[in-house]
């Protein structure tokens, strides 16, 4: 694992968004609600991601000019998302002096077999996980922040809890083994040896862990946060609800707030008779349609 | 005790930070947890978004009672809060301690650095800056401790501390002894 000052310059900036709510934004419109309503960031895209999964086609980095009008229109970073493997659109963002990429699977993959080579990017990158071998793979490659993936645009938090569950539950796993069977660890989860080594020593990754996918409602976003997660992205869960204001607010209070179940009250009960967006059951999604069997 | 804002940013790391400089830290949340600490640390994070909580959970003047009466350590966002004037965007702030500061003045994620200042009394320490902001002007009672390029970096008033980087992610633990002190002397 290299610690060096521009990794910990990487790391220090997901340090500085902890407890906080990243919001998917398509418009300089809404990256501003996003920071009244307390956003700590907001993440740039195309579309959001239930938009992607009905309308279907490519999708791709967000348009410049969109950025460019969402970076102007407010003062807390602005992330933006790249496709899996499409290390020139990530050029592209960090010319434009984005504060962080997602390599996201929420975009239609550029390339089946290889994710970006992060390591060589002095921009920051986030990734999505399912599974602890698939977090340390993009560490390896120079993730300075996972994510649990979720299913993105489902409305729907059983992926999310699922993927937490298993990240959680495969560090703990790791941290009761004698170092003599790390190495066979490290062969199953197809990781580094020495991140492997990293998580058995201190029970965690070695780079902050947030959660995204599925999160739309306050008691969601808690749920999450109880279950691990550091922050929380939400995606369509705040456009697709009938009141994104409300809802955006209500989510920041009940991330904040979560181990006070008074609180997460007062924050279900503040959106009112607003209603979230509407759910998917990802279950009877068909394979193909899941967007975190995208990357490795 | 030491409390540290929890409301969003790095007040993990702020409290890890207290303990390995020899104190104890609780994670403060609420006014009745405020009434509960010696000194508080506002932490590293988004400015708007503490500053939005703050407001909506009306702890806007508990805070600012507490300033008036214990010692306050703002690092970055925590600088923002305390100061009297912030600029680039203009917004509320605690106004406790004498300085203007401007929010992202380096610029973006890619201007952030690592680098090494000289703190009076307090030697050589690293400094961490992640989209900081700048000391644009420090009224007559501030006493700047220690300056990056000619702009205070580390200053106090009184008994509050400002630094305009991250002690907490360096692993000296100077300046949360410097802190640890203030609040012993009260």
């Amino acid at each position: 694992m290299i610690l060096n000052d521009e990794f910990r310059l990487k790391i220090g900036l997901a340090e500085m968004l902890k407890g906080g709510v990243i919001m998917d934004v398509t418009n300089p419109e809404q990256a501003q609600i996003a920071e009244r309503a307390g956003a700590c960031a907001v993440m740039a895209l195309e579309r959001v991601p239930s938009d992607i999964r009905k309308e279907g086609g490519v999708a791709r980095m967000s348009p410049i000019r969109m950025m460019r009008g969402i970076m102007d229109s407010v003062s807390i970073p602005v992330m933006a998302k790249a496709r899996i493997g499409h290390f020139m659109e990530a050029r592209v963002l960090e010319a434009l002096k984005v504060d962080y990429i997602d390599e996201s699977e929420v975009l239609t993959p550029a390339d089946e077999d290889n994710h970006i080579d992060k390591r060589g990017f002095r921009v920051p990158f986030v990734c999505g996980a399912k599974n602890l071998g698939e977090a340390l793979r993009r560490i390896s490659e120079g993730a300075a922040m996972i994510r649990t993936k979720g299913e993105a645009g489902s409305g729907n938090i059983v992926e999310a809890v699922r993927h937490m569950r298993t990240i959680q539950r495969e560090m703990k796993q790791l941290t009761v083994l004698p170092h003599d069977e790390l190495y066979a660890e490290a062969k199953r989860h197809q990781a580094p040896i020495e991140l492997v080594e990293y998580v058995a020593q201190n029970g965690k990754l070695p780079v902050p862990n947030f959660s995204a996918g599925g999160v739309a409602t306050p008691a969601d976003a808690a749920l999450m946060m109880a279950m691990g997660a550091e922050t929380v992205f939400v995606g369509s869960g705040i456009f697709k609800s009938n009141d994104p204001e409300r809802f955006a607010k209500a989510i920041v209070k009940a991330t904040t707030y979560w181990k006070d179940p008074a609180k997460v009250l007062e924050a279900c009960d503040e959106v009112g008779v607003s209603e979230p967006m509407r759910g998917l059951d990802t279950s009877k999604l068909p394979e193909e349609e899941l967007m975190a069997n995208r990357g490795w | 005790m030491i409390g540290v804002l929890a409301l969003q940013g790095d007040y993990e790391a702020h409290a890890r930070a207290i303990v390995r400089a020899g104190g104890e830290a609780c994670e403060v949340r609420t006014a009745e947890e405020l009434q509960a600490v010696d000194g508080l640390i506002i932490p590293g994070g988004e400015s708007t978004t503490m500053l939005k909580l703050l407001d909506r959970e009306n702890l806007f003047e508990p805070l600012r009672a507490f300033g008036n009466a214990k010692p306050v350590f703002g690092t970055c966002a925590g600088a923002i809060l305390l100061a009297r004037e912030v600029s680039n965007p203009k917004q509320n702030s605690l106004g406790l301690v004498d300085i203007a500061v401007e929010r992202n003045a380096y610029g973006r994620q890619l201007d952030s650095r690592v680098t090494s200042i000289e703190g009076e009394n307090l030697g050589a320490m690293e400094a961490v800056f992640i989209r900081a902001p700048i000391i644009r002007r420090a009224g007559a009672g501030v006493k700047v401790i220690a300056s990056y390029n000619g702009d205070p970096v580390l200053v106090e008033q009184g008994r509050h501390l400002v630094a305009t980087f991250h002690p907490e992610l360096s692993s000296d633990n100077l300046v949360h002894k410097y802190f640890l002190d203030k609040v012993a002397a009260q």
